[in-house]
């Protein structure tokens, strides 16, 4: 097998498509950032549940001596995959089609969907129930399910809450993280039917509430959607990692079962799922274990499912997998680790993204996935810190990926325009002049005038208060340094002409 | 030890009192001071910010400035790391496979100020007199980059007459991040603001930092506040016997 296409078809697609899916924001990340740092309840939130995960996380992992060893494990079997994706691809297909399953090719979102939805409807049933999943949430599967007639039910509680609130989930592993209690109670009462009018916000009550609501789905449904966490090539076993237990519902009463998989979610052998399951509960939620772990190989007369479907999701992948210095990001297992430890995150939330794939690996996947240019702001929503290099469990090396990303928007907007934007122009100037010392030190020279514009403070040290554009930006809200009168250079220049 | 300074040019045109207090200290720990006068700046605001191809002459010209010198010191993490992590890198994404050899021979004797005395020179007592109030600010690339560790409070903890308290939450970036403070203003600031609130917590008069860039984005914010805290170059406070900090 081969991923280009057979004869006579359209060209596999480089990037996901436009109008499908959730991979795009209405809005650049600095200015979606800025109402969500205006948010109190949501700076409230997010600052106590990632502080939550964050130190529950560095306990488990710390009572691993062998983490960076596990970590280094993981990043050399997810490269060895994507080093032979087809071969294993294929080699998934083959053993899903002899134990029973279909398999079905989705180059991106569009295909997907329509896959999805002409199975559905092969089964007769407007109602489906869905397990957590990244993918469909990337392609948008409810909205398409919903314009054909089928309502698709979400039954992992965040994305329920999510759902039953009109909303868009904000963190991959807790969709509803921007979300407190006393507001899970108001959307359950809105729009839960049948729900007790004297629902209190006690996270138990709450709870039993969704159960109750759920149960009813759960018995019903005639098909269930899922994604999945792994895909194992060598025996064809599809697995889904979860806490809840909604998601061994969904996979186990249902007759049929769709489940959508993105391409870089094939793993090569059975075995190497023991490092991943030390890895990602470990990284995602904070626990040691998590408590339901679901593997399923094709149908069995008589349990389970009797029909299932695998959907194999391109939407971009191929297009990540043919950058050198950007195809590590498809070695994210969806943890979330690096959510949960950036400053950017768990300030600005992950709406501000704008994509499904929110904070630094959202940064780095979304723009492969969409083309740089649809994304572009995206790969400047860090400060480079490093942090989420250092969580991340496959050692996906976020920042300098970040960097190749803001190169590559560069380059792009620099060829898609005749004339350079004022920062290349100044970008130029500054690299020009600093290339040689003598051009430097004029340059020294003309800053050093700068300092007429500060004041001196009551401490003697004179500052800018006040500076015009792009600097505004700084001065807004904080001082900047006044240039001194003399620069170092110039003060090692006169101290060596006294000596 | 002769040794020769890389100033970086955020401190060279802003920051010069950190130079010189870079030079004190190694001058009275017995060593000389050398300063190649063809370096300019690492490149690193123009990698970070997209822009690595432009970086290649400055690479280049940081390679030629400082070649012919041992060991090279510099009172920045962030630039150490720019020269360790990127120039190399850069230079072989250009094809120049000569330059990157040479950027990586001069990057494995580049020092940032804290690893040059603990490791090279075996020193953590530089005879230090500060009787201030300190808290310690470990910045990004000198933590996660350089893996500095706790030298810089080695060094600290041995100056006499510091009271030196530990910053809250202090490995969380302070929301500098170069061209990301002016690009995403918001975001960073709203960094900043939690940064200066562990900061005034501690009750410090000084906040210090291995680098100036971050010390520019701390202290800017708490002096635009009026906070009366100060911040202070850790090389500052490791040249200051007692009369100017």
């Amino acid at each position: 097998m081969t991923l280009s296409p057979p004869p006579g078809r359209r060209p596999l697609p480089v990037h996901a498509p436009r109008g499908v899916g959730h991979l795009r924001g209405d809005m650049p990340f600095p200015e979606a950032a800025r109402t969500a740092l205006a948010d109190v309840q949501l700076r409230r939130n997010l600052g106590h549940a990632t502080a939550t995960i964050r130190a529950k996380r560095e306990a488990v992992v710390e009572e691993v001596e062998d983490w960076e060893a596990l970590r280094l494990a993981g990043a050399a079997i997810k490269d060895d995959t994507m080093a032979r994706l087809p071969e294993l691809l294929d080699r998934l297909e083959q053993r899903v089609v002899e134990a029973g399953g279909t398999v079905h090719w989705a180059r991106d979102a569009t295909e997907a969907n329509a896959i999805a939805v002409r199975l559905v409807e092969a089964t007769g049933s407007d109602e489906v129930v869905k397990v957590k999943s990244m993918a469909t949430q990337e392609i948008g599967l409810n909205d398409a399910l919903a314009e054909a007639g089928i309502a698709a039910t979400e039954t992992d509680l965040a994305e329920l809450i999510v759902q039953l609130g009109g909303d868009e989930p904000s963190h991959i592993l807790v969709p509803a993280i921007h979300r407190n209690r006393a507001e899970i109670r108001e959307i359950f009462l809105r729009e839960m039917p049948g729900v007790d009018p004297d629902l209190t916000d006690d996270p138990r009550r709450l709870a039993m509430a969704a159960r109750q609501h759920l149960r009813r789905k759960f018995l019903t449904a005639r098909v269930a959607v899922s994604g999945a966490n792994f895909g194992v090539a060598e025996t064809g076993t599809l697995c889904v990692v979860e806490s809840e237990g909604n998601g061994r519902m969904c996979l186990t009463l249902p007759e049929t079962l769709i489940t959508v998989m993105g391409i870089e979610k094939v793993v090569p052998t059975w075995t190497d799922l023991e490092v991943f399951l030390q890895l990602l509960p470990r990284s995602s939620t904070g626990e040691r274990m998590n408590p339901y772990t679901s593997f399923w190989t094709g149908v069995h007369p008589g349990d389970g499912p009797q029909a299932f479907h695998l959907i194999l999701l391109d939407n971009g992948r191929t297009a990540v997998l043919g950058d050198a210095q950007g195809k590590d990001a498809l070695r994210c297992i969806r943890c979330s680790a690096c959510l949960n430890v950036c400053p950017v995150y768990e300030r600005t939330g992950g709406h501000s993204y704008g994509s499904v794939y929110p904070g630094p690996i959202g940064a780095v996947l979304s723009p492969q996935l969409t083309g740089v240019e649809d994304n572009a702001s995206l790969p400047y929503a860090s400060s480079l810190c490093g942090a989420c290099f250092d969580a991340c469990p496959v050692r996906i090396d976020i920042p300098s990926m970040l960097v190749h990303l803001r190169e590559r928007h560069v380059e792009e907007a620099r060829a898609a325009s005749r004339v350079p934007s004022v920062e290349h122009l100044g970008m130029q100037a500054a690299a020009w002049s600093m290339a040689d010392a003598g051009r430097w030190e004029a340059t020294q020279r003309a800053v050093s005038l700068g300092r007429v514009m500060g004041r001196e403070g009551g401490d003697g040290v004179r500052r800018i208060r006040s500076a015009p554009p792009p600097l505004s930006g700084w001065t807004a809200t904080r001082d900047a340094p006044a240039p001194p009168a003399e620069s170092f250079r110039r003060w090692w220049a006169s101290r060596e002409e006294e000596a | 030890m002769r040794i020769a300074l890389f100033i970086t040019c955020l401190a060279d045109t802003l920051y010069p009192d950190v130079g010189r207090a870079t030079v004190r200290l190694l001058e009275r720990l017995g060593h000389e001071v050398t300063f190649p006068r063809a370096q300019t700046c690492c490149g690193q605001a123009h990698t970070n910010t997209g822009y690595g191809a432009m970086a290649l002459p400055l690479v280049a010209n940081h390679v030629e400035a400082f070649e012919g010198c041992d060991v090279v010191v510099a009172p920045s993490g962030s630039c150490v790391g720019s020269v360790r992590h990127q120039h190399a890198m850069l230079a072989r994404q250009a094809g120049d496979e000569a330059l990157a050899g040479r950027a990586e021979a001069l990057a494995s004797r580049t020092y940032e100020l804290s690893e040059l005395l603990v490791d090279v020179l075996g020193v953590t007592d530089v005879g230090a007199v500060f009787p201030h109030r300190v808290t310690y600010h470990p910045t990004c690339h000198s933590l996660r980059l350089l893996r500095v560790g706790d030298r810089p409070l080695q060094l600290l903890q041995a100056v006499r007459g510091i009271d030196l308290v530990e910053l809250p939450a202090a490995e969380e970036c302070c929301g500098f991040g170069g061209t990301f403070a002016v690009k995403n203003a918001d975001t960073s600031t709203a960094m900043l603001a939690d940064k200066m609130r562990h900061v005034r917590d501690t009750g410090a008069e000084y906040c210090t930092a291995g680098d100036a860039s971050c010390l520019m984005h701390i202290g800017g914010g708490l002096s635009r506040l009026r906070t009366g805290t100060r911040t202070i170059h850790l090389a500052e406070i490791l040249a200051s016997t007692g009369e100017t900090p």
